[in-house]
């Protein structure tokens, strides 16, 4: 498949803080690609890159064809975007919203007016399409936000975090409609920091840290490199972490999660792994929370690749900025 | 190019148009203005040959526009925090419409405001003594510093990017030159260095425009507007034209870079 978006090379920096340390991304017309990491880890800033919204320091980037840094209007004429925050307008009502952004992408009034009301109908928000989007909920905006990046008729959808904040429910309907419209022949490129969601919708993951890429691949792939299931831990007391972790070792490299209070490793053999471990507990008298073998998620991946877990790295990542301070200086 | 401008201006009037609450208090605030200055000092305030409201009626409607001005600010910034600029800049759109649109549907506004501060004002004695023609003209001259003074806002409110501080650094700009002009009282009362200052900035040019338009210069003149008509016409378009030409390309840069 032809790629519709190439990036290669990325760098971004704000002042001290290396958001993008040259970063490649290929994404193959027709399919959704996940932009894994944690908080801090360079994926709205990647995002905002390819939208043409930021000039890198460095690196290339082409959406469809066309070069992002010296023909942005041609890339803005195929691309949706969806921002990490609602970018919805309160004073107005859904279907103004909509339709506004429509007229922008250069539909006629009749065009957008009735791309308008489709996009609404499949984004469940018909009935409240009339009322002032103040009355909307976290989640009717999120979804308002996404239907005014899917009126143009994009090519190439770029959603940044859509999913979080939303519930379930609402969380899987999102799912199915991404389904739907890759069937249609959208290329979706999303961010997520849930491992969950990069598993159930990428057909391809990258997963990024700290402005580099550490992974890509399948989610099978990923799971690949890990050689195995993964043999679970949690203790009772986080004292007993690390002797854990040692009792361990004959099996392959254990990783420890303070912040879960588990200890987890790779193993070849689910059954000699899960006796090896238990009889070696058991005869250190070490109490157990829990004790399982199990086929590796994301999570795992995380942690095998970047010796901490994605919820740590947070915490690791530089004190960040309010809100406005970091819509910050652009070019 | 015209087309994008149209839906933003569209888009901004209908924002107007579904919060009149914001509407209703900018227009309570110039009305009150035009009274509280008619009654509180127009009694103490004797000009020769001319009733105060006549005087200070120009004057407010220029005050207003600075202080509409703000909303400019207060607006952009605003949308820039909500990420909906973020959202416009990845459109494929023309890079000027959003803040065309923004200038112009302003300047919509501060016409209807102008509008409501003359009826006000003719309810409390206002009166045009030069004629309708040049009295539409100087209407024209203070909806177009409107315009003129929106772009500088605009710059204001897209470098600050936050709602707050734009509302209280807009009137940083709006009170010396709204309060150390000819907009309320003639300059020739102020100190000299200040009065130096408050005769030849462009709030007291404006206002004087307007004044001599709608008054008429005989009149104006006893009040030490001495310069015609014309050129004070000329001086006020000269401003404008600086104001647009410096921070209309700013203010349009500053968006495109986000
Ligand atoms: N405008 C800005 N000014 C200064 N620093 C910035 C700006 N934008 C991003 N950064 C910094 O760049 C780094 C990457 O930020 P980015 O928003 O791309 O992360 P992210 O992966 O999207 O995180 P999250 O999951 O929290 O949204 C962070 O350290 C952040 O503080
Ligand atoms: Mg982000």
């Amino acid at each position: 498949m032809p790629l519709i978006i190439e990036a290669t090379g990325v760098a971004k920096a704000f002042g001290a803080t290396k958001a993008l340390a040259g970063v490649d991304l290929s994404v193959p017309e027709g399919s959704i690609v996940g932009l894994l990491g944690p908080n801090g880890a360079g994926k709205t800033t990647l995002v905002r890159v390819i939208a043409t919204l930021l000039k890198p320091d460095a690196g290339q980037v082409r959406v469809a064809g066309h070069d992002a840094l010296t023909d942005p209007h041609a890339v803005r004429t195929v691309i949706g975007l969806a921002g990490q925050f609602a970018a919805v307008d309160e004073s107005l009502t859904g279907r103004e919203n909509v339709e506004i952004v429509g007229r922008l992408y250069q539909l006629s009034k009749a065009e957008a007016r009735k791309r308008a009301a489709e996009v609404l109908e499949r984004l469940k928000l018909t009935e409240a399409a009339d009322r002032s989007v103040r009355t909307y909920s976290g989640g009717m905006r999120r979804r308002l936000d996404l239907g005014a990046s899917l009126i143009g008729r994009a090519r190439v959808l770029i959603l940044d975090e859509p999913t979080t904040g939303l519930d379930p429910a609402t969380r899987n309907d999102l799912w199915d409609f991404m389904h739907d419209m890759v069937r249609e022949g959208t290329t979706i490129l999303l961010t997520t920091q849930y491992m969950e969601e990069a598993d159930m919708l990428a057909d391809s993951i990258v997963v990024i840290d700290r402005g580099k890429e550490i992974a890509k691949g399948t989610s099978d792939q990923l799971k690949e490199r890990l050689g195995g299931d993964v043999l679970d831990i949690k203790v009772k007391n986080p004292a007993d972490l690390v002797r854990v972790a040692e009792l361990l070792r004959p099996l392959g490299k254990p990783q420890i999660a303070e912040r879960t209070g588990r200890v987890t490793v790779a193993v070849k053999d689910r059954v000699a792994g899960l006796l090896l471990a238990a009889n070696a507990i058991q005869d250190a008298a070490i109490e157990l929370d829990d004790l399982g073998v199990h086929r590796p998620s994301l999570d795992d991946v995380f942690l095998t690749l970047t010796g901490h877990d994605a919820a740590e790295s947070e915490a690791i990542a530089a004190p960040r900025p309010g809100r406005a301070g970091r819509r910050g200086k652009a070019a | 190019m015209i087309s994008d401008t149209l839906v933003m201006l569209r888009r901004n009037l209908l924002r107007i148009v579904h919060t009149p609450q914001l509407l209703v208090f900018s227009t309570i605030q110039p009305v009150l203005f035009v009274l509280l200055f008619r009654y509180v000092f127009g009694g103490s305030i004797k000009l020769p040959g001319v009733n105060y409201v006549d005087y200070l009626l120009p004057g407010i409607m220029v005050q207003t526009t600075m202080f509409a001005g703000g909303q400019t600010a207060i607006g952009l910034a605003e949308d820039s925090k909500s990420g909906l600029l973020d959202r416009f800049r990845s459109l494929p759109m023309a890079r000027s419409a959003v803040l065309f649109g923004r200038t112009m549907s302003d300047s919509v506004r501060g016409l209807f405001v102008a509008l409501l501060m003359i009826a006000v004002g003719i309810v409390v004695g206002f009166r045009f003594h030069n004629g309708l023609l040049p009295a539409v003209g100087g209407i024209a001259v203070a909806v177009l510093f409107g315009f003129a003074i929106a772009w500088f806002f605009a710059f204001m409110g897209l470098s600050l990017r936050d709602p707050e501080t734009a509302q209280v650094a807009s009137f940083l700009p709006i009170f010396p030159l709204v309060f150390a002009s000819s907009v309320f009282v003639r300059t020739d009362s102020l100190p000299s260095w200040l009065a130096a200052f408050a005769r030849n900035q462009p709030i007291s040019k404006i206002a004087n425009a307007v004044r001599v338009l709608m008054q008429g210069h005989p009149r104006m003149a006893r009040l030490g507007i001495s310069e015609s008509a014309g050129v004070l016409f000329l001086q006020s378009v000269a401003w404008m034209a600086v104001i647009v030409a410096v921070f209309a390309p700013l203010a349009v840069r500053k968006y495109r870079r986000g």
